[in-house]
């Protein structure tokens, strides 16, 4: 059998008698390996990404069939569409876990877009001190998420706090913030808020740096007033920047926990009044080991996640 | 180019085989000489760990310390043991919160022919109670560390200040107290204990107990319904929203409302022997001159405090090193550690420790008095016991911040009676 090699000493190509040189590998494993490359080069990167994101995905859909409780190594029973119908059903807590969550990332969003592209419009023209500034607003963003939420469960705290104390001193107060039943939700949120408005600041920030200042000078002359500029010059021109901090912030605030878990702890207080679906699905899963009514929440989070995101990237594409 | 391409396939192939090699090399190798051991944040851990160098000196072997708070320590055994893993030899865990879960699942080694061989160790030493808890099935499974009762921690110069020179002997002189106390000085809290919905589940079985209820009869039926329960609640809740802290949280776990009592905010607080040198540290405590101790005060029932294992060390039945794993729990549980320990403040499982009385020397004296009564009239429990643990003490725990918040009790026991029976028909 000839094969085509090439001479390694002269470089040059030629067609030689396998016989004379035997190289079995290349002419069995090497050709195979050259002719599939593209997939054997892709190949650790697909088995990553299998490993960790689709298998882990198979195997909580798997589970949300199943009645998998105490541990997941114990032999379980399918149990079809069972854990769907009793957490659809289930008014007591998932129904309000996804209202909570709606009302967590709706609110959050709004009030961060709003604060981002107030301090973004702030920021954008030169100023003394500019930098300075714009370090001190990104200084929530480098905190830890856990530490941040310590750090607020110690301010408002409604005995021992700094908060109440401060307003007492202006005859406001005590308030019960986290600790109040009905308080605690906008209480997390207003944490929340002060985190990760400085991200969609910067966002909004990056696509308000890259416009052209004569679209808005030609819309002055033309007598248009402030907000009128703002209103249909600038927000159209920046608004792939808005979807962009949208889409981020949007997915991230629904997938809150770490805050919530420790401002609140587990169940989301005692009366589950921060219960977002994600901390419903955690106590399912580590305080109740019922993997899987647990693994069912997930899957319906998961899909309220990306109906989330192709709702906001299909209004973009039609813009 | 074909060359490089085969030589860049059998590097991109090798490589991570070539990893789990020398993963699994260094696997076979360290397991008889390390003895990996997972233990919680505790007074006891703090001892114990200060003296690993005397049973390496003792055994050869090392120790790698991984060290967690309850909650974190709870998720990584559910995540490790769940997985079949074998990074934990040693556990230290809740008996009576997880024990049975774990054992339940098969993550506990049996330890019964380990406890049996040595006869100096003595596992006879150890009280009863403790060793029903730590034993499943007629297995045992783990070896009790620390024993916990109810207390009454006060504040003398208050009690003082409003006329009373001896604490509350019942629970009805409790609540005159805390009136008093707290209509004489508005700012200071008469009564602080545990708020959280599951927090607050120990500390209150006392009371339940004390007023002659319990979660349940032991047989499978709730006992919430009954007037016991509604007396016991009751209370619990009007204390804490009559003369509890102002703005009272339904968060409290002991960290807060020792950190109310601590403060110098409170007057009256129960809570677990074993966390007292918390508030007679003058470092942690402002009221370490006047804090005071007295046993847990009795309802109709009379004093019934609850008397339980709160921590005990086992084996990951997964452990590849149980024979090392066993070593270190007969070295840190033997009596000279636990006498070590309860000196220092943790009160042991083992009966020769409280009979010494070196042990209980530097103890206050309402301490070893409460310790005393509670070995006779004390519970063998502190929540439900039961396999799902967690999700037991969320529904008994809700009608306690419901007391708290002043919500309707009737209805709210009402409804954790019907969810609690339910649960309880689920796990028969």
């Amino acid at each position: 059998m000839s094969v085509p090699v090439q001479n390694p000493a002269s470089g040059a190509a030629g067609t030689v008698n396998a016989s004379d040189h035997p190289r079995p590998s290349q002419s069995g494993f090497s050709s195979w390996a050259n002719r599939h490359r593209k997939w054997l080069f892709a190949a650790p990167a697909m088995i990553f990404t299998a490993a960790m994101l689709i298998f882990p995905l198979v195997w909580t859909v798997y589970l949300s069939f199943t009645n998998a409780q105490g541990s997941v190594r114990a032999p379980k029973k399918f149990i079809g569409l069972d854990n769907y119908v009793k957490v659809l059903t289930d008014t007591d807590r998932f129904w309000p876990a996804v209202g909570r969550t709606l009302v967590f990332t709706a609110g959050v969003l709004v009030v961060q877009m709003v604060l981002g592209m107030c301090i973004a419009l702030l920021l954008r023209r030169a100023f003394r001190g500019q930098g300075l500034i714009r370090v001190a607003i990104l200084l929530p963003l480098v905190a830890t998420p856990v530490a941040v939420g310590m750090m607020w469960r110690l301010i408002f705290d409604p005995n021992i706090g700094p908060a109440n104390y401060l307003l007492g001193l202006i005859g406001l107060g005590p308030y019960p913030w986290l600790a109040g039943e009905k308080t605690a939700l906008a209480t997390t949120m207003l944490i929340d808020i002060w985190q990760w408005t400085p991200m969609v600041a910067l966002i909004l920030l990056a696509g308000l740096t890259s416009l052209s200042d004569e679209v808005d000078e030609a819309a002055a002359i033309d007598g248009a007033n402030t907000w009128q500029r703002f209103w249909w010059v600038t927000l159209p021109l920046v608004w792939p920047s808005v979807v962009v901090a949208l889409l981020l912030r949007g997915i991230d605030a629904l997938k809150t926990f770490d805050i919530l878990y420790a401002t609140k702890g587990r169940g989301g207080g005692s009366f589950h009044e921060v219960e977002t679906l994600n901390v419903y699905a955690y106590g399912l899963s580590f305080d109740y080991n019922e993997y899987g009514l647990a693994s069912t929440v997930l899957i319906l989070f998961f899909a309220l996640i990306v109906a989330a995101m192709l709702a906001l990237t299909s209004r973009q594409k039609e813009r | 180019m074909r060359r490089i391409y085969a030589l860049g396939v059998t590097l991109a192939l090798a490589a991570p085989l070539a990893l789990a090699g020398c993963g699994s090399d260094e696997a076979t190798q360290s397991p008889s000489e390390v003895v990996r051991v997972t233990l919680a944040n505790h007074v006891w851990t703090e001892n114990i760990k200060a003296r690993f160098d005397e049973f390496t000196k003792e055994t050869g072997l090392k120790v790698e310390l991984t060290q967690l708070g309850e909650d974190q320590l709870s998720d990584q055994y559910n995540v490790k043991l769940n997985a079949g893993s074998s990074d934990i030899d040693v556990m230290m865990y809740r008996p009576l919160q997880e024990g049975k879960l774990f054992a339940t699942n098969g993550w506990m080694a049996n330890l019964t022919d380990k406890v049996s061989s040595n006869a100096a160790w003595d596992w006879d030493d150890y009280q009863p109670g403790p060793v029903k808890a730590t034993t499943f099935e007629d297995k045992v499974v783990g070896v009790p560390i620390i024993t916990e009762t109810e207390v009454l921690y006060y504040r003398t110069d208050l009690l003082e200040q409003s006329g009373f020179s001896t604490p509350p002997a019942t629970l009805d002189e409790l609540k005159q107290m805390a009136a008093k106390v707290h209509e004489d000085n508005p700012d200071i809290a008469g009564f602080v204990a545990r708020t959280g919905r599951t927090a607050a589940v120990t500390q209150f079985s006392s009371f339940l107990f004390s007023y002659g209820g319990d979660f349940d009869n032991g047989n499978g039926t709730a006992t919430l319904d009954t007037q016991a329960a509604m007396d016991a609640y009751d209370l619990y809740g009007t204390l804490l929203r009559e003369y509890g802290p102002t703005n009272v949280s339904t968060d409290m776990s002991w960290p807060e409302a020792m950190a109310v009592f601590t403060q110098g905010k409170a007057a009256l607080y129960v809570e677990a022997n074993s966390l007292y040198k918390n508030a007679t540290d003058p470092a942690n405590s402002q009221v370490s001159d006047t804090v005071a101790f007295a046993p847990f005060p009795a309802g109709p029932a009379g004093s019934r405090p609850y008397n339980i294992p709160s921590w005990a060390l086992g084996v990951n039945s997964g452990s590849t090193n149980v024979d090392n794993a066993w070593k270190f729990i007969e070295w840190a549980t033997s009596k000279e550690q636990s006498l070590l320990n309860q000196q220092s403040g943790v009160p042991s499982a083992r009966i020769s420790v409280w009979e010494n009385p070196e042990a209980t020397a530097d103890y206050p004296e309402g301490i070893v008095l409460a310790a005393q009564e509670a070995a006779e009239n004390g519970v063998g429990h502190d929540r439900p016991l039961v396999v799902q643990v967690a999700k037991a003490r969320e529904i008994v725990g809700q009608p306690i911040v419901d007391a708290i918040t002043g919500k309707d009790l009737a209805a709210s026991l009402a409804a954790a009676q019907t969810q609690y029976q339910a649960f309880l028909d689920d796990e028969k």
